[in-house]
């Protein structure tokens, strides 16, 4: 039988954990209005054109060639490998802007010889509107998952999820903010998966808080004891489903190619932020909320007279 | 012989049933016997077999202007056939305002409308006399699900011409339309097609009113209106069209006798009476042939992309009526064959019922499609691999329990993905199963904790199995109903590939529930139950 032994005084560091994150927290928003995103053409509009080379791709070539042909607002760059790149354009106002790219194309065949991997033109518009029901989207998950746990649990549990579920929401877009990793449509993706992820840690916690605060109501032990004890009878769990998780994500970063990167990448900080936030944010909610073991006892005797 | 029970009856059929629809998927091609009970591959997304997705807008407010201008052009002479007489009669807007003479006269012409139009029309009397009439709501949304319908079959059809395999056309929401081609490379042509909105309309020459004096006056006759034919001369259209492309039901490209690029036409029934009785009535008049396109523009305007439709009307022919002409007959005319070709590939197809533009294009080359595919087999195989060595190695005969579970989950996605008809695997979704694979064990994870505390607690082998999954139910069930949610959010809010990560996240989510608890159960016991005197350093956890 292996197990894992840690008995480690979490909610100790309760109150600093809690300042470490606001203090992330801050300079993930600092961030996100300073510096904003790195957009992908499914949030901001415009198109993008992945062409593939035999050997290695004559970048310096296709940018000179982009500038001198009125497609100076286009950018080039590498895609995963040196024989792949992915050009960028901007929307521009024109005549049929869905054929910029065809056009695009038509003019490079004259000059290299390449093979065609991908186009993605995504409309002003419609750019606007993924963004939009994106944000929506997350707000409808969010505001379900905490009915559920109000109801499930109590409503300083569903804070307390809440809570970190929007610490890890923010996080992850600050990371994505600071370094300027490209956001698109599967960043986001992997977004509301996190959302679900984190939570999956979260109720595991908070269920054996509320088994535990049940067990205790007699004894009436001290609360933060029991939080305490808590994370650390769940904690062998949490580490070996973080650690499987993050397996396949390591395995999906390295062999998943270049279009699912930042999706992985989401998934992994992701993944990591919301073990530790289920344990300090979640929990540090509980206890700066004044829970105590009859709170949850009470709930439970109204429920089932 | 000990009789099964229900669970294990229930484990035999999900793993027969789950082997059986998952098997043609590792196939090339599927084998006779599994095809007739059913069984498929999973449907690809295009991001994995390649080909090109459009979506495109239906400029719909296009629809409603054309159709209210028509309306007020029947009605101006509606009134004044039935002798109801107006001061003024003003269209702006959408909306038309008649001032008429006497209130006698408004009585009238409120019931006139009323019977011609039922209700089309909601009628407020402004002022003294003054009429305004909107078109109602209920006739609004009328219009553009027509409008909307007309445009996806006659996509459609144009779509049938390009000869592709396979090919979606559907409407999205209530102003767009999906169109999937799967395979095509070229996107030039396919945007030449289905953007396309060319027709034809046939008109009188005025041959009454002097064109020249027309156009240095500016001023034409209210039924006439000014063109330019092929030498910039000017002409003068009746506005009475003849005939439309609405009438056309069949029309073939090819070469008249000079063999200059010709359309042969074939008209509809109420089309070449209409035709018919025209020529005969005009033998030895002109007649033109007008080629009409709408095309969506995007201009900058005070700094924003806006959307304007621009209509290109040119004469493509004007030739004498030779005698009565009715169901088919030629026109030329037309600049190439390929011109002539288009043309009627667009007729026969049917027209447009309004202007439409492309606001997304997805294209993957198919060499990318195939590399999608073999990167996410790769991902899904190295990070099963590396999940199934590490549970054996720290859970023993419990962790190849799980293995088995996870295993058994992956057939499921995939058996359940291939009978869902339109659930489609997309590269996200590969990522989707990836991580169900990290994911599924944690039911196991909880569980099988679980069990070793109760150990630690000093219960009994059994009793801990026992205990443990108890305990861990509850728990498991919500963690998994969360996931669910986010996943069902991301399926009604998320399109294309991202629908595809949420689909098999959710059947994934689902089935790992039935395969962490049910089948390691019924393996446990199928090992352990016998044995009841089980030793607790026995129990290989």
């Amino acid at each position: 039988m292996r197990t894992i032994n840690i008995n480690f005084e979490f909610m100790k560091w309760h109150k600093s954990a809690v300042y470490v994150s606001i203090f992330l927290i801050l300079l993930s928003i600092f961030s996100i209005f300073a510096k904003g995103f790195n957009y992908g053409v499914d949030f901001k509009g415009g198109t993008i054109i992945e062409i593939s080379f035999s050997n290695v791709a004559p970048i310096d070539e296709i940018r000179d060639f982009l500038n001198v042909n009125n497609y100076s607002k286009s950018s080039a760059q590498y895609f995963g490998s040196k024989n792949d790149i992915l050009i960028r354009m901007p929307n521009i106002a024109s005549t049929n802007e869905s054929n910029l790219s065809n056009n695009l194309v038509l003019d490079l065949k004259q000059e290299f010889n390449f093979s065609l991997k991908r186009v993605e033109y995504v409309g002003a518009q419609v750019g606007e509107e993924l963004r939009d029901q994106g944000i929506l989207a997350a707000l409808i998950a969010l505001i379900l998952i905490m009915i559920y746990i109000a109801l499930r649990f109590e409503y300083r549990f569903s804070i307390g999820a809440i809570l970190a579920l929007i610490h890890d929401v923010i996080l992850i877009m600050g990371i994505f903010s600071v370094s300027q990793i490209e956001f698109n449509l599967s960043v986001f993706a992997a977004i509301l998966a996190v959302i679900g992820y984190s939570l999956n840690d979260t109720i595991v916690v908070f269920d054996r808080i509320r088994e535990n605060f049940k067990a205790a109501i007699i004894e009436n032990t001290n609360t933060v004891s029991l939080v305490n004890q808590s994370i650390n009878q769940t904690l062998s769990r949490t580490l070996i489903t973080s650690l499987t998780t993050i397996l396949v994500l390591i395995s999906l970063i390295i062999f998943g190619g270049e279009i699912l990167f930042g999706f992985s990448f989401a998934l992994l900080i992701g993944v990591i932020i919301g073990t530790y936030s289920s344990i300090y944010i979640a929990s540090s909610t509980l206890l700066l909320l004044n829970i105590s073991a009859k709170d949850v006892t009470i709930e439970v005797d109204e429920e089932q007279p | 012989m000990k009789i099964l029970s229900l669970k294990q009856i229930l484990v035999i059929l999900v793993v027969i049933f789950s082997v059986t629809y998952s098997l043609p998927t590792f196939y090339n091609e599927v084998p006779n016997w599994l095809s007739s009970i059913n069984a498929k591959k999973m449907n690809l997304g295009l991001d994995l077999k390649g080909g090109v997705h459009f979506l495109m807008q239906v400029d719909l407010d296009e629809v409603i202007d054309n159709k209210s201008r028509k309306f007020s052009n029947d009605i101006r002479s509606q009134l004044r056939k039935s002798k109801i007489r107006y001061k003024s009669f003003n269209f702006e807007n959408n909306k038309i305002i008649i001032d008429f003479f006497s209130d006698e006269n408004f009585q009238k012409a409120e019931n006139l409308i009323n019977s011609n139009y039922q209700n089309a029309f909601d009628i407020i009397k402004t002022e003294n006399n003054v009429m305004q009439l909107t078109i109602s709501e209920n006739t609004l949304n009328e219009l553009r699900i027509a409008a909307i319908k007309q445009n996806t079959t006659t996509l459609r059809n144009r779509v049938n011409e390009l000869g592709v395999a396979e090919p979606i056309v559907q409407q999205s929401g209530k102003t767009r339309i999906v169109v999937e081609l799967p395979g095509v490379k070229d996107t030039t042509r396919a945007k030449e097609i289905i953007g396309a909105t060319a027709t034809l309309e046939f008109k009188m020459v005025d041959e009454d009113s002097d064109a020249f004096a027309a156009e240095e006056s500016n001023q034409v006759m209210f039924n006439s209106k000014l063109y330019y034919d092929d030498a910039g001369q000017p002409v003068l259209l009746k506005r009475n069209v003849i005939l439309t492309g609405e009438n056309i039901v069949d029309a073939s490209s090819g070469f008249d006798r000079n063999s200059r690029p010709s359309v042969n036409i074939t008209l509809d029934g109420p089309g070449s009476k209409r035709f018919a009785s025209t020529t005969e009535d005009n033998i030895g008049k002109l007649m033109a042939v007008l080629f009409i396109e709408s095309k969506s523009e995007s201009r900058e305007i005070k700094g924003e992309n806006k959307r304007v439709t621009k209509k290109y009307e040119k004469i493509i022919s004007i030739a004498t009526i030779q005698e009565r002409l009715s169901k088919s007959f030629q026109i030329t005319g037309l600049d190439s064959p390929k011109q002539a070709r288009d043309l009627a590939l667009y007729l026969r197809a049917g027209s447009m019922a309004a202007p439409m533009y492309i606001i997304e294009e997805r294209t993957v080359g198919p060499s990318l499609g195939a590399d999608n595919i073999e990167k996410g087999k790769i991902s899904v195989i190295i990070g099963l691999i590396l999940v199934l060595l590490f549970m054996t190695y720290y859970y023993r005969t419990f962790g190849l329990f799980a293995n088995t579970a996870l295993v058994l989950n992956i057939l499921i996605i995939v058996s359940v993905m291939s009978l869902i008809p339109g659930a489609v695997l997309t590269l996200p979704g590969i990522a989707g199963i990836v991580l169900t694979v990290g994911m599924a064990v944690d039911a196991n994870v909880l569980i099988f904790e679980r069990v070793k505390e109760e150990i630690k607690n000093g219960s009994t082998p059994l009793a801990s199995i026992e205990l443990g999954y108890k305990k861990a139910f509850s728990t498991i069930a919500d963690a998994n109903i969360t996931t669910l949610i986010a996943s069902i959010i991301l399926f009604i809010f998320g399109t294309g590939p991202i629908k595809g990560f949420a689909v098999t996240l959710s059947i994934g989510v689902i089935s790992s529930m039935f395969t962490a608890i049910v089948v390691t159960r019924v393996l446990a016991n199928i090992i352990y139950e016998r044995s009841s005197k089980l030793k607790t350093k026995e129990l290989s956890i």
